[in-house]
């Protein structure tokens, strides 16, 4: 997949810097990976009943991109001409403006609540098509149509999977006037369509996506001490899952869905790895340490545990096979490295990292064993993978608020999601969709 | 920095054995901003215990402070707990709940095993002096339920805490 990004990045440089040396060419592919793309994404043609469609898809796929950080598409107002579709593009007008790409693309009505979305992609130095497709949809799902438009452009430009047809999921704390309020929300990844699933007086925490996306698995607080509880989403229905004396925290589910690993203190309160069968409730002890065990998170072929242990004397990430054993200590940067979480093609590594007086996200590479710091606060913490690995989302301070940012994994594309009005903590990433 | 660490656990525990740091009178409680308020106290000045005397109700204070990242009990409270220990093994009927607490820095599971590891420690005191097993349950909220909500030294002391609760 990066391949396919510099030869993209190293085609746009080329065409731009024509001039150049090789020599400064090597050096302007190095920096490229940060350049922003000028693409152009034409108001959709509309036809159907009245004035307007029921979305700006074209809106929707322009905010996407440039939310990227990798592309940045050009103004309306810019435009020399608005095709819809393909036969109608005149790549002349595009390249005089110095665009790479453009896509176009309408909404028909098809029926009372029904609509068919068709894009097309062009390449415009190469004057030819990358990707053309029609989509169904209703008022209640074109905005995901547009995302998984978005994401398929995404994927032709850069060989990266596109994640903008994602959800993400977090919780909230706000004071009102008689003690705080906590909510566990779920919206897109854009924070769009926010969707409050749980709420209460009590913290909520540790929120964590099933891999079909259907459930949540989170610690609640109500009644004054800590439980587990998995939370189907369509319904709203839930079930306690773990409830026992001492601590319960830190849920994580298997990559098949069946199985939780789990933080349990116990009476005498020594935090330790467990694995639950989420059907029989049957729960297998992991570690045994007197050290605080918990965070655990699996490897993607369920093989393995990732989890913080301070049993070296402050925490470091520690790894251990699902059948048992001595577990074995990954992390040597630092003194504190806590909360784990794989990508999820197994490559990388996040984790909390204490540099220099300041609690940052960092990622390790497995294979390489590279160590990078990705964020840039004082307090982040819950680093979260997207679905294709590139990206990360986390929780940074700004005053006394909580507010999401995410990175890219070499750390070169960073942004801020929110205002900061709310404390929002603790985000995770929803896998991929399954159809 | 250690002279300056001593003369603010100095200050902090002069405030101690009669009022906790926290300029919040309602002292054995936690701050207002806690949903457990409503719950626990029966409109008394907060400090729980009906049926003691309010004597040692005023004097007797509720909270334990830490060091950072420490779980270790400061010499400064042998004597507090002593006395908790005294009206537990007085009265085998009076149960208390401690509940454990960090500072926010770092991460939020972790967070609620250092405040576990504070419960524990100050568990074991109490039953080295003379309480019972079963007149003692613990839970830790971690960072979850600050005293104070600054990002300063002197809420984070404010923060890493024990706060002893009588139950009945």
């Amino acid at each position: 997949m990066r391949e396919t990004v510099s030869r993209w990045v190293s085609t746009c440089v080329l065409m731009l810097l024509a001039t150049q040396t090789f020599a400064e060419l090597q050096i302007e592919i190095t920096q490229g990976a940060g350049r922003r793309a000028p693409v152009a994404v034409v108001p959709f043609g509309w036809q159907g009943g009245g004035a307007d469609a029921p979305l700006d898809v074209a809106g929707v796929i322009g905010a996407d991109l440039t939310r990227s950080g990798r592309f940045a598409p050009i103004p309306t107002d810019d435009m020399l001409q608005m095709p819809s579709t393909g036969v109608e593009v005149d790549f002349d007008d595009w390249s005089i403006l110095g665009v790479e790409a453009v896509v176009v693309g309408r909404i028909s009505q098809t029926g009372d609540n029904a609509y068919s979305v068709q894009f097309q992609l062009f390449d415009v130095f190469k004057r030819e098509q990358l990707v053309g497709y029609r989509m169904p949809a209703s008022n209640g799902t074109i905005r995901r149509v547009a995302h998984r438009a978005a994401d398929m452009i995404f994927e032709k430009l850069t060989g990266i999977e596109g994640v903008f047809a994602t959800q993400i999921a977090y919780v909230t704390a706000q004071e009102n006037g008689r003690g705080r309020l906590f909510t566990l929300v779920v919206s897109d990844s854009d924070g769009e369509n926010e969707h409050t699933i749980m709420e209460s007086t009590d913290p909520i925490m540790s929120p964590a996506w099933s891999p079909d996306s259907r459930r949540l698995a989170y610690v609640s607080f109500e009644g004054d001490r800590s439980a587990i509880f998995v939370q189907t989403l369509r319904t709203g229905n839930r079930i306690k899952v773990s409830d026992r004396l001492g601590i319960n925290g830190a849920p994580a589910f298997s990559p098949d869905g069946r199985k939780l690993v789990l933080t349990l203190g116990g009476a005498d309160g020594n935090l330790d790895i467990f694995v639950m069968d989420i059907a029989t409730k049957g729960i297998t002890r992991l570690t045994t340490n007197r050290a605080i065990d918990t965070e655990g998170t699996w490897s993607p072929n369920g093989n393995q545990i990732f989890f913080t242990s301070d049993r070296s004397g402050g925490p470091q990430v520690y790894r251990v096979d699902i059948s048992g054993g001595s577990p074995e200590r990954i992390t040597f940067e630092g003194s504190y490295n806590a909360r784990p979480r794989l990508s999820p093609d197994g490559s990388k590594l996040a984790m909390v990292h204490l540099d220099r007086g300041n609690y940052r996200i960092a990622v390790l590479d497995l294979e390489n064993e590279n160590f990078l710091v990705l964020s840039a606060g004082k307090q982040d913490e819950s680093p979260s993978f997207a679905p294709n690995s590139d990206t990360l989302i986390y929780a940074t301070r700004v005053g006394r608020n909580g507010v999401l940012e995410t990175v890219s994994a070499d750390g070169l594309i960073r942004q801020r999601m929110g205002s900061g009005r709310v404390d929002v903590r603790e985000p995770v990433w929803s896998p991929f969709p399954r159809l | 920095m250690r002279l300056f660490l001593i003369s603010l656990l100095a200050a902090v525990l002069t405030g101690c054995a009669s009022n906790p740091p926290d300029p919040d009178p309602t002292a054995g409680s936690t701050s207002s901003s806690d949903s457990a308020d409503t719950r626990s106290f029966d409109g008394d000045s907060g400090m729980g215990g009906e049926d003691v005397s309010s004597d040692l109700d005023t004097e007797l204070g509720m909270i334990i402070y830490f060091d950072f990242d420490q779980s270790d009990l400061k010499p400064e409270y042998a004597d507090l707990l002593a006395r908790h220990a005294g009206r537990l093994s007085n009265s085998s009927r009076t149960r208390v709940r401690l509940e454990g607490h960090a500072d926010e820095r770092g991460s939020r599971e972790y967070n609620i095993g250092l405040g576990e590891r504070r419960s524990q420690a100050v568990r074991r005191m109490l039953l080295i002096q003379g309480a019972s097993s079963n007149q003692i349950s613990t839970v830790s909220f971690g960072e979850e339920r600050p005293a104070a909500m600054g990002s300063d030294e002197r809420s984070y002391a404010q923060n890493r805490r024990v706060e002893i609760r009588y139950l009945n």
